[in-house]
């Protein structure tokens, strides 16, 4: 039934095959990328896109093609397990405060509040500032951020769901508040939470860049997208390729990633006609 | 010990929806002084208009809400305020089936989970038993082995009602409720279901209490029946004596009311003038006054109390 609803939206299909092409890509590094992404080559430094370099070199000759393949595992990890932290501690709470209501419910939603005033990006650059940069520090801050709008979706799901009388029938057995809410509850309200994981990926890749690019991110030599865009952009008016190829590729993530999410929430809503 | 179930003196108050510049404070008076008891494997009727409170009287029998005052005793314990586990307990020998037969069963869960759940829940058998046992349970009330583990909105909502029966009847319960659960089918499931729940009654010695808005269903499967009006109990009479010859000014309202498949058959009905009352605020002496043809100045002034002559109770003061 989502299969069916999916396939028929070809831009949400291809923005799921750009998403599982990076997938293997950054799986697959060591074997696709044509060269070793840290050994330094002296002779080929600054070569144009061309035969021997398909996107060319940087200032130390290093091969871009191979450096961005690279770059790929730690864009996505760094994704995928900050948004997956974000999505446990919002499931967790969202269920909480819709679950039990009252004095939790609002405890929850006030926090909610709070976290949502912060500033995100800034409150990152201060936690770095101060431990030093680290990928498992981005990847943790960026999740412990990025749970609110989830806890909010998940809250408002168990609002509606807790008077469902399939829960009234599971109380009236006897099944305890975990049971309903892990075995009855939460499996129908997961819906909106797989698009907003998918969307959270893509935000967080784009920070990780932001971040990195600012040089608070992933530390060279360890290559990612945004600080391959550092340092490009030194030699930018010589060496365009240096900070396009990134970019593009940076682009092109995130907007498969919003794809494929808008296409599995028009699958999901079965009001909207596909 | 023959009395299964007693309800003493039920009264529950929902605190009403006020908008932010209503003055607060006022109450739904969803039920208002409820006592009956049930006995041990009779099928008591409850009947009513909706909003008179029957869905509220059956949640608070099961357990599923907490009266605002009164008490509730099952084999003559008191369950009105049990916890957790004293609770479980109860919970095994009441047992509930819903009005809806879509909402009452989890659309994520395959059926035969949804039946054998209540094992595993009371740590009864381990999962592959409960899963025999389940399938057992489910073919007894007409759901083939083939179709276990499929998932609700696969079967007919007929089939859907036999699985939310197969769950209530799982656990062996000694008491039954069903609120409405007849009321969502097509007529022609209607009568299977009446006919399935009879059929388990006399097999597991079940005692039920049904409910329903239509005589005619509680007619045929009550022994006695219970006749509400604003959450207050207007009549309670063994099945015959109740449809042969009504007491109160209301239950003969509502018998007029049944429809005969005879066009020409002549009745009078009794057409209740008016509107129910609102249930914020409730009418005063007998509920029933300001739509009653009998009304007299004392009905608007006295609460008639609940009366018994020769083992019928009624509420009323110029009993018919």
């Amino acid at each position: 039934m989502f299969w069916k609803r999916f396939k028929k939206n070809k831009l949400a299909l291809t923005g799921a095959i750009l998403v599982f092409g990076l997938l293997v890509i950054a799986i697959l590094a060591p074997f696709v990328s044509p060269y070793d992404p840290n050994i330094i080559n002296m002779d080929d430094v600054l070569q144009a896109p061309g035969s021997r370099h398909i996107l060319g070199t940087d200032d130390l000759g290093r091969d871009i093609l191979s450096r961005m393949i690279y770059g790929t595992r730690i864009s996505l990890s760094v994704g995928f397990v900050a948004i997956a932290i974000a999505t446990i501690i919002g499931i967790i709470l969202g269920s909480l405060a819709g679950y039990y209501g009252k004095l939790i419910d609002s405890l929850i939603m006030r926090l909610v509040d709070i976290m949502l005033s912060v500033p995100t990006f800034f409150l990152l650059l201060t936690i770095i500032a101060i431990v030093g940069p680290s990928i498992w520090i981005v990847m943790f801050v960026i999740g412990l951020t990025g749970w609110m709008s989830i806890a909010r979706l998940v809250r408002a799901e168990f609002l509606t769901l807790k008077e469902r009388e399939f829960v009234l029938a599971a109380r009236s057995i006897g099944a305890s508040d975990a049971r309903i809410i892990f075995k009855h509850i939460l499996p129908n309200a997961m819906s909106p939470v797989y698009v907003s994981f998918i969307l959270g990926v893509a935000g967080a890749i784009l920070m990780e860049s932001g971040l990195s690019f600012l040089g608070f991110g992933v530390q060279p030599p360890t290559p990612s997208w945004g600080n391959i865009l550092t340092a490009g952009r030194e030699y930018m008016e010589v060496a365009w390729w240096l900070i396009f190829f990134p970019g593009l590729a940076i682009l092109l993530t995130c907007l498969s990633y919003y794809i494929l999410g808008e296409g599995i929430r028009q699958a999901l809503d079965p009001k909207l006609k596909i | 010990m023959k009395t299964l179930l007693k309800a003493e003196n039920i009264v529950k108050n929902f605190p009403a929806k006020t908008g932010f510049f209503a003055s607060g404070g006022s109450v739904i008076h969803a039920l208002n002084g409820v006592s009956f008891t049930v006995e041990r494997g009779e099928t008591l009727g409850l009947v009513g208009e909706s909003g008179c409170g029957k869905s509220t009287l059956a949640k608070i029998i099961a357990r599923l809400i907490t009266p605002t005052d009164g008490r509730v005793f099952f084999e003559g314990e008191d369950i009105t305020h049990l916890k957790q586990n004293k609770l479980k307990k109860i919970r095994r020998n009441i047992q509930f089936v819903f009005q809806d037969p879509h909402a009452s069963l989890n659309p994520q869960m395959a059926i035969i989970k949804t039946v054998s759940e209540p094992f595993i829940v009371h740590g009864l058998r381990r999962a592959k038993e409960a899963f025999s046992e389940a399938e057992r349970i489910l073919s007894l009330v007409g759901i083939p082995k083939e179709m276990v583990s499929r998932y609700p909105h696969e079967f007919s909502t007929g089939q859907r009602q036999r699985i939310a029966i197969a769950r209530a009847l799982a656990l062996n319960p000694k008491l039954i409720i069903a609120d409405e659960p007849i009321a969502s089918l097509d007529v022609s499931i209607q009568a299977q279901i009446l006919n399935l729940f009879k059929e388990l009654k006399e097999k597991f010695n079940l005692t039920y209490i049904f409910i329903s808005h239509d005589l005619r269903v509680i007619e045929y499967i009550s022994d006695r029946v219970l006749v509400m009006y604003l959450g207050k109990i207007m009549e309670v009479a063994k099945n015959s004596d109740l449809y042969n010859h009504p007491i109160h000014p209301y239950t003969e309202a509502l018998l007029s009311a049944i429809p005969i498949p005879d066009p020409a058959a002549k009745k009078k009905r009794i057409i209740l003038k008016g509107e129910i009352p609102g249930l914020t605020k409730l009418p005063s002496g007998c509920v029933f006054h300001t739509r009653c043809r009998y009304a007299e100045p004392k009905c608007v002034e006295e609460i008639p109390a609940l009366t018994e002559i020769n083992g019928r109770y009624f509420a009323c003061h110029f009993p018919l």
